[in-house]
């Protein structure tokens, strides 16, 4: 993880709603959210996706993972994936609102080793974050959005904004694109059903096969290459569901 | 108000390993039993199914079995002088929530402490001198021995089918096994798993730079096994979803592979789950616990009289039980003084991976699937010359190839772009990560208590860390990776990557679930909150479980050592304490 500096990201913070900023210390009426270790369920990949981002917000999301992973000689990327739709889909869901974090206050800034302070969920970090990146270029790059840039243009932009050499609401950039890289990642090697890893991209680039379940057979075969065809948690090679 | 149920003569908090084993021992004694468990209720089908379990971004990377920070989590800070602030998301461990508990999710990795860990301060002080002990380290022999606990260690292996080579049988040592460990009576019940490619080559390494390296001991059964309850496991597969998953195939040892089965319709037998433990009760005098309080999952207050408390939720959740229920004097580190929540511990941990020309096969794992070097654990070596006190084991482990977490990158890899990418592809086949495992001591500074700002769910105070890394780990951790290493050149990789723990301890990245300590065992009440069958000194008819007891934290995973006092608890309990309910030390 890259320094970050919290009192910054605080700062960042105030770009919410006054009620989320509100702290307290009183003992907390119990109101149960979600249901102890219920888990979270696993998607109905069969429904249409309920997304979070704006068509602008997800025209950014689009652009970006085609650069943090991008479609070149080694074949297809984040972009073909479906990473943009699995990033969307996981906003909405109990990861984007920070279902199972700790949100009560008081809010402080603190050490590295302490980890997250913001009161920020990912949901709310992406919407804060890409809002404030779209006003910092339109002011820097003559009125066009990060997706709009050629591939050169987002890739300098994005090393700025790792190093946190662009400064968005102090180091809120910096953080989000953190985020950003390790959702990209989590959609382009997680099981299709999340919506990413479309077609088994992630996984045929690397040669996972899926979850085969049992290798008793092949485990102690040194060195030789697994080429059983790939699976899903919902099905063959052949689209998500089977045929 | 509290709705006051019938009472039971035991009550058990928690209910993972050690709450399941407890419940069958004293049903069997014929007591009515009431397990409570904060968690859901969890069981092999339909809660590990194989065809759903093996979902890495549900399970490994979202959480999907571990406790939920937004109802109970602790606040942290590396030393007294900070403020300390909420663990807002999980990171350095991942205790559970549900039935099971973490008994569910572990990897199976299941050993015995040294004979020597048990006297870790007459045994160091014998050997090196007082001079090797920091003024601030407060490490304290257990009060147990391991001669004591070998047939207890012995009936947690067999309840689990433990798969493995013994080292030392009766005192001879064994070909192929773990020639440092303490005398065992008998084989493993089950003969190792199969070798993995990897695990071949580090073997061949270890032994090339003169280590002794064995397979390590694995709680996942390498064939068929009907246990000591007379309950059937199946054969691993191999799957690769051990950690953060429960196992769908009846062949990772848990409370719901080898435990419930025999248990869970017992007539003196009762779970209740979604009910989370608030407060133990007691009496006017505060010498005799009668039952607990809780509360279930729509909010409602109940109390439960018990003749018989026994904490067994995770290590910290029984230290802030305890601190909430005001038993035992809490710890002061200022004067040095007071027991509840001190020799809080951990274990210090670092890898280095290795980047090898052949398909390695990654996916093909299970949890506790490795080889291992024990030459640099607790004082198997001399340490005269090294400036610290303690050890650890370094291991190939393959516990899977789980695609998000489990790839491994060269140095200086980028982040994101086409050279990430070119990485992943080139490597995830082809590598593989030595790890090692690392003791960490007692001392002053590191302990436990109440936080004086946030609060949990129920408006109860969180638990408050404060905990460092002390230069002994940070010497011991440098020696291990150093070793680690040497055995990584020895497989003529075409790259490697050491990653030794530098710095203070941080919650943020995941290292280990062995949070031990703060109601430690031992047989003076002014060092320990426990004696050395488990009982409270202050409150003789409760007993703490668990990990919470260890006074400082050896260099091996805890579950096998928590199985075995568990069962030496229940012998105590059943022979000693049943029938003369009382003290069973004096103070």
């Amino acid at each position: 993880m890259a320094r970050i500096s919290r009192r910054e990201l605080l700062k960042g913070a105030a770009l919410l709603p006054a009620a989320a900023a509100v702290a307290t210390t009183a003992p907390i009426t119990f109101v149960p959210r979600t249901m102890p270790s219920s888990g979270g369920r696993p998607p109905d990949y069969t429904a249409p996706a309920q997304g979070f981002l704006d068509s602008r917000e997800k025209a950014f999301v689009e652009a970006a993972v085609a650069r943090i992973i991008p479609a070149d000689e080694l074949g297809p990327g984040a972009k073909e994936a479906g990473v943009a739709d699995f990033i969307d889909r996981q906003l909405a869901g109990p990861y984007g609102a920070a279902e199972t974090w700790y949100m009560q206050g008081p809010w402080q800034s603190g050490t590295d080793q302490q980890g997250y302070q913001l009161r920020l969920s990912p949901a709310q970090l992406y919407r804060a974050a890409i809002a404030k990146i779209d006003q910092h270029l339109k002011q820097s790059q003559g009125n066009r959005t990060f997706a709009q840039l050629d591939a050169k243009a987002q890739d300098d932009f994005l090393h700025a904004l790792e190093k946190g050499e662009v400064k968005i609401s102090g180091d809120l950039g910096k953080e989000f694109f953190e985020i950003l890289v390790v959702n990209t990642v989590e959609g382009f090697l997680a099981d299709p059903i999340y919506g990413g890893n479309k077609d088994f991209i992630g996984w045929k680039l690397i040669g996972f096969p899926g979850p085969r379940y049992n290798y008793v057979a092949q485990i102690d075969q040194y060195g030789r290459k697994f080429d059983m065809p790939f699976v899903s948690i919902a099905g063959r090679d052949t689209g998500i569901r089977e045929a | 108000m509290a709705k006051r149920l019938p009472p039971k003569d035991v009550a058990i908090v928690g209910f993972g390993w050690t709450g399941s084993i407890l419940s069958k021992e004293l049903t069997d004694a014929g007591l009515q039993v009431v397990a409570l468990e904060r968690g859901g209720f969890r069981d092999t089908i339909p809660d590990f199914a194989p065809s759903t379990i093996q979902d890495e971004l549900r399970y490994a990377v979202r959480n999907g079995l571990f406790e939920e920070p937004h109802r109970e989590t602790l606040t942290f800070r590396n030393d007294a002088s900070q403020l300390a602030l909420p663990m807002r998301q999980l990171g350095s461990f991942r205790p559970a929530s549900g039935a099971g508990g973490a008994g569910v999710h572990w990897n199976g990795q299941n050993w015995r402490f040294l004979p020597s860990d048990f006297v870790a301060y007459s045994h160091n002080v014998q050997r090196y001198g007082k001079k090797m002990l920091p003024e601030d380290m407060t490490i304290q022999d257990w009060g147990v021995t391991y001669e004591e606990l070998e047939p207890h260690y012995d009936a947690f292996e067999y309840l689990c089918g433990i798969s493995g080579k013994a080292g030392n049988l009766g005192g001879k040592i064994q070909p192929g096994g773990n020639p440092f460990e303490g005398a065992r009576r008998r084989e493993y019940p089950l003969p190792p798993l199969k070798r993995c490619y990897s695990t071949v080559l580090f073997d061949k390494a270890a032994k090339e730079v003169g280590f002794h390296p064995f397979p390590a001991p694995a709680a996942n059964t390498s064939e068929p096994y009907k246990n000591l309850y007379g309950v059937q496991m199946g054969q691993c597969t191999f799957c690769g979803y051990c950690e953060w998953f429960g196992c769908g195939n009846y062949s990772k040892s848990s409370p719901q592979a080898c435990v419930f089965p025999v248990l869970l319709g017992r007539d003196n037998f009762e779970l209740r789950s979604q009910c989370e433990v608030t407060r133990v009760l007691r009496d006017s005098s505060g010498k005799r616990a009668t039952g607990v309080a809780y509360v279930d999952v729509t909010g409602e207050a109940y109390e439960q009289p018990a003749d018989l408390v026994i904490l067994c939720a995770f290590a910290q959740h029984n230290v802030h039980l305890l601190l909430l229920s005001g038993i035992g004097k809490p710890y002061d580190p200022q004067r040095n003084e007071g027991v509840v929540g001190r020799n809080y511990a951990y274990q210090i941990t670092s890898s280095v991976d290795v980047f090898l020309d052949e398909i390695m096969n990654p996916f093909m794992g299970a949890g506790a699937l490795g080889q291992i070097v024990d030459d640099f654990n607790g004082d198997n070596f001399d340490h005269g010359s090294h400036g610290f006190i303690g050890g650890g084991y370094i291991a190939n482990w393959n516990t899977g190839g789980r695609p998000i977490l489990q790839h491994h990158l060269p140095d200086k890899t980028p982040k994101w772009g086409s050279g990430f990418k070119k990485a992943l592809a080139e490597n995830y086949l082809k590598s593989t990560s030595l790890a090692t495992h690392g003791c960490v001591m007692s001392y002053r500074g590191n302990y436990l208590d109440l936080d004086p700002t946030y609060h949990d769910v129920y408006g109860n105070p969180l638990l408050r860390l404060t905990f460092d890394f002390h230069d002994n780990e940070h010497r011991m951790s440098k020696f291990l990776t150093d070793r680690a290493a040497e055995i990584a050149k020895a497989m003529k990789p075409r790259a490697m990557h050491p990653k030794p723990r530098k710095g203070h301890y941080s919650i943020v990245p995941y290292q280990t679930t062995h949070n031990t300590g703060g109601a430690v065992m031992g047989t003076d009440a002014r060092t320990s909150v426990v004696n050395r069958y488990l009982q409270s000194w202050d409150v003789p008819n409760l007993f703490v479980m668990g990990a919470c007891v260890f006074p400082q934290n050896p260099g091996y995973n805890p579950t096998g050592t928590v199985g075995a006092l568990t069962y030496w608890a229940a012998r105590a309990i059943k022979e000693q304490y049943l029938r003369n309910p009382g003290p069973l030390m004096s103070a």
